[in-house]
């Protein structure tokens, strides 16, 4: 197929160059009627702010540009079927969750899946069964599913019907998606993979294998994250096996019926740009995070870490565009110097957690900013550095699930102080933001170790995220249980 | 005769023009344009990205106040990095101070270098002496890995955007602090408070300076081709201070030619006006 086209892109063009006067909606006409917003966003961006019409597609039954535009996706990443979503690769989760789940069906995921997991699972009733994602202790970040876990919770439950892969996770760790895709496929269980971090891998030079090209059955992709694309908009990839009629009504349930033109041909445009220039795009991304990594390795304190780290299993490959750098050496938590960088350097990057902080390295960086990173945390160790102690290891707290999540979330429930509530049942989730990982998902018992996580947590300046009582000093648990 | 005249925008709204009688060159280099032009009025000229750096006329005037103040204040000086300063009009006043033994010179566009050699022997000529070490490198980079090194650097850079712009981060006046020694002197150039886009620029720059060094303090010139005339620059510390501790019969001894800068006027340099001063108390 034609790479070079963007059918969602010429079609919007052809709109404005054919002046059609609108007498629908958006009321802003064109950005007329808000100047205002007009003069902020800029004119071309309201003049294709414009409603599902006949020559530019309907995303909730694509026959024409829209259609054409998924196909040409689909070529590009290798699937048999691409849809452009507008709700964000949260969207994207779900949809893939719930085209394969459904009540009283189990599902196989580590623990480290994104809340947008957890929720579908709310939605559709479906049973957690969770594995260990192994982690490196000296590191405190969760490494991928070993073969060994995955083959074991598979003999457990055999009657489970997909497994959910986070590949890469956040911090670029990599699963060995093909063995466990030929594992899952021989007990007939479905392969869905968060590849929200890994869009780069269907265009990048030699970049760890992607979802599709091991045989996964469905990929979440977040285009707008390595790919360029705005934010909210997304691609979810179907294998050959899916039957994508199915996947588009599952959609259909939960997205809007006006989905932003605006979105969809930044999916359209980052694609073609892409397809076409990727391997330069990515080699130029990587170069920069390599140097990053050798200049802030070279300081002392800090710890960076890549394909070193890999082991065959639970860190089967290393997304080497991710600059991911251990922090605990210096006596400072990641989201301290994290938060340091913001306030005192103006310089905001991905994440910090308890002992790391993630800068995201992308098209859009300079040579300049990579050296204001570099210079700015060379700076915050000869300010900040101190003594080595207190700092708690991230450990891997087991969940106990008593209640699918569905029935936990659904159910009555009292709120209680949080140091009363070591042996409830949780109703509702608790993250640590970011990375949006769940502390606690609906249906979980609240241990004292993970009470004293979240106290930890807090006084680190994590976000903790999810509870009704929003600073986190009460827990929604299950009545008489 | 083509009545042909350059101009440069101070603000949006204010418009300096100098006629000119050629372009002799232009180029546009990994980092910037540059270009070199002939005036009646100023002599030749350079400019980057559209800017003024230089008149044969008036450079003086900017390369004896980002050197001088500092060799009153601490005559002993003896190593010395220069960052940015690629038409060698800081090399050339350095170039004076016979006790300096390294002049260390980080210019991120070796371009710049080459061009004023070519165009502007008025300034490169600093080039020439033998205590000079040229580097292409980014300044930010290279100070990285200086520890306890010079005596002085000077910080000679284009406005804080485009590619002079780490050169107004807190990163690197904290990396300069660390290159430096214990009487180490760091002299910026401060842009200039009186347009408010320059002046929020100055504010925010001597900000950050302040937040690295105990001493920050700030002095002016006037330079007629720059915005508004009214320059300042900065000069930060570890602990010298640039009236109290001026060494003025030092300098005097050094003999120093100069057409602008004498002890006298280092001092009143420091005097600030009023709205200068709140603009710089302003936190």
């Amino acid at each position: 197929m034609d790479q070079d086209r963007a059918p969602l892109q010429e079609a919007l063009e052809r709109m404005r160059r054919d002046r059609l006067v609108p007498f629908d909606v958006p009321g802003h006409k064109r950005g007329r009627g808000n100047p205002e917003l007009t003069r902020f966003l800029g004119e071309q961006c309201l003049s294709v702010d414009v409603n599902s019409m006949k020559p530019l597609d309907n995303l909730c039954h694509p026959t024409s540009v829209i259609r054409e535009a998924e196909e040409l996706a689909a070529d590009a990443f290798g699937a048999a079927h691409a849809f452009f979503m507008v709700g964000g690769t949260t969207s994207s989760v779900q949809a893939m969750v719930l085209s394969n789940v459904k009540k009283g069906d189990e599902i196989i995921l580590p623990r480290n899946v994104h809340q947008s997991v957890i929720n579908a699972l709310v939605l559709c009733g479906a049973t957690p069964v969770y594995i260990n994602p192994q982690s490196d202790k000296s590191l405190g970040i969760a490494l991928g599913m070993s073969l060994s876990d995955v083959r074991a919770t598979m003999e457990s439950h055999p009657d489970a019907k997909a497994i959910l892969i986070n590949n890469p996770t956040y911090y670029g760790i990599c699963s060995d998606l093909k063995s466990i895709t030929e594992a899952a496929h021989q007990k007939g269980m479905r392969v869905l993979v968060d590849e929200a971090h890994g869009t780069h891998f269907y265009f990048g030079r030699n970049m760890p294998i992607s979802a599709m090209a091991a045989g996964a059955d469905m990929a979440a992709v977040s285009m707008h994250k390595s790919g360029g694309s705005l934010t909210q908009s997304s691609v979810l990839l179907c294998g050959k096996n899916v039957n994508p009629h199915y996947v588009r009504q599952i959609i259909n349930l939960t997205q809007t019926t006006s989905g932003s033109y605006l979105l969809l041909s930044s999916l359209d445009i980052s694609r073609r740009n892409l397809a076409t220039r990727g391997q330069e795009i990515f080699d130029k991304v990587e170069r920069f995070a390599s140097y990053a990594r050798e200049e802030i390795g070279k300081m002392g304190d800090y710890f960076v870490y890549s394909k070193d780290l890999v082991n065959g299993d639970s860190i089967f490959d290393f997304d080497t565009t991710k600059l991911s750098v251990n922090t605990l050496g210096l006596g400072l938590a990641g989201i301290e110097v994290y938060d340091i960088l913001r306030d005192e350097y103006d310089i905001q990057i991905e994440f910090g957690d308890l002992g790391n902080i993630l800068a995201y390295i992308s098209v859009g960086d300079k040579t300049k900013n990579v050296e204001r990173l570099i210079s700015a945390l060379s700076e915050i160790r000869r300010l900040y550095k101190k003594e080595r102690k207190g700092m708690l290891e991230d450990e891997y707290i087991t969940p106990e699930v008593i209640r699918t999540p569905q029935e936990a979330f659904y159910a009555d429930k009292i709120s209680l102080p949080l140091q009363e509530c070591e042996g409830k049942v949780c109703a509702e989730f608790v993250m640590c933001y970011p990375p949006g990982i769940p502390v606690l998902a609906p249906g979980e018992k609240i241990t004292r170790a993970i009470i004293d996580y979240i106290q930890y947590a807090k006084s680190k300046g994590c976000v903790l995220t999810g509870p009704e009582s929003m600073d986190v000093t009460r827990l929604n648990v299950l009545k008489g249980e | 005769m083509d009545d042909l005249w350059y101009s440069e925008y101070h603000t949006p709204n204010v418009r300096f023009s100098i006629k000119v009688t050629s372009q002799l060159h232009f180029e546009k280099s990994d980092y910037q344009t540059i270009g070199v032009f002939d005036s009646p009025e100023f002599g030749r000229f350079l400019t980057l990205d559209g800017i003024m750096m230089l008149t044969e006329k008036d450079e003086f005037i900017y390369h004896e106040m980002i050197t001088h103040p500092a060799f009153a204040v601490c005559p002993g000086i003896s190593r010395v990095l220069v960052i940015g300063a690629g038409d060698g009009g800081v090399a050339r006043e350095l170039a004076k101070y016979p006790q300096i033994r390294q002049i260390d010179i980080v210019e991120i566009d070796e371009r710049v270098v080459e061009v004023s050699r070519k165009f502007l022997p008025q300034t490169a000529c600093g080039f020439s002496d033998s205590r000079v070490n040229l580097f292409f490198e980014d300044g930010l980079k290279f100070i990285r890995r200086k520890e306890n090194e010079y005596d002085l650097i000077i910080v000679d850079s284009t406005d804080p955007f485009g590619p002079g712009e780490v050169l107004f981060t807190r990163e690197f006046y904290g990396n300069c602090y660390r290159a430096l020694t214990d009487n180490g002197i760091l002299i910026n150039q401060h842009e200039s408070p009186f347009y408010d886009g320059d002046a929020q620029e100055m504010h925010q720059a001597h900000k950050r300076l302040s937040r690295v060094f105990p001493v920050s303090r700030v002095y002016q010139a006037h330079i007629p081709t720059y915005p508004s005339g009214h320059w300042l620059f900065g000069f930060a510390s570890k602990g010298l201070d640039p009236l109290e501790d001026q060494r003025e019969s030092q300098w005097e001894l050094l003999r120093i030619p100069t057409r602008y800068y004498n002890s006298q006027l280092h001092k009143g340099a420091f005097y600030l006006p009023n709205y200068v001063k709140e603009l710089l108390a302003d936190e």
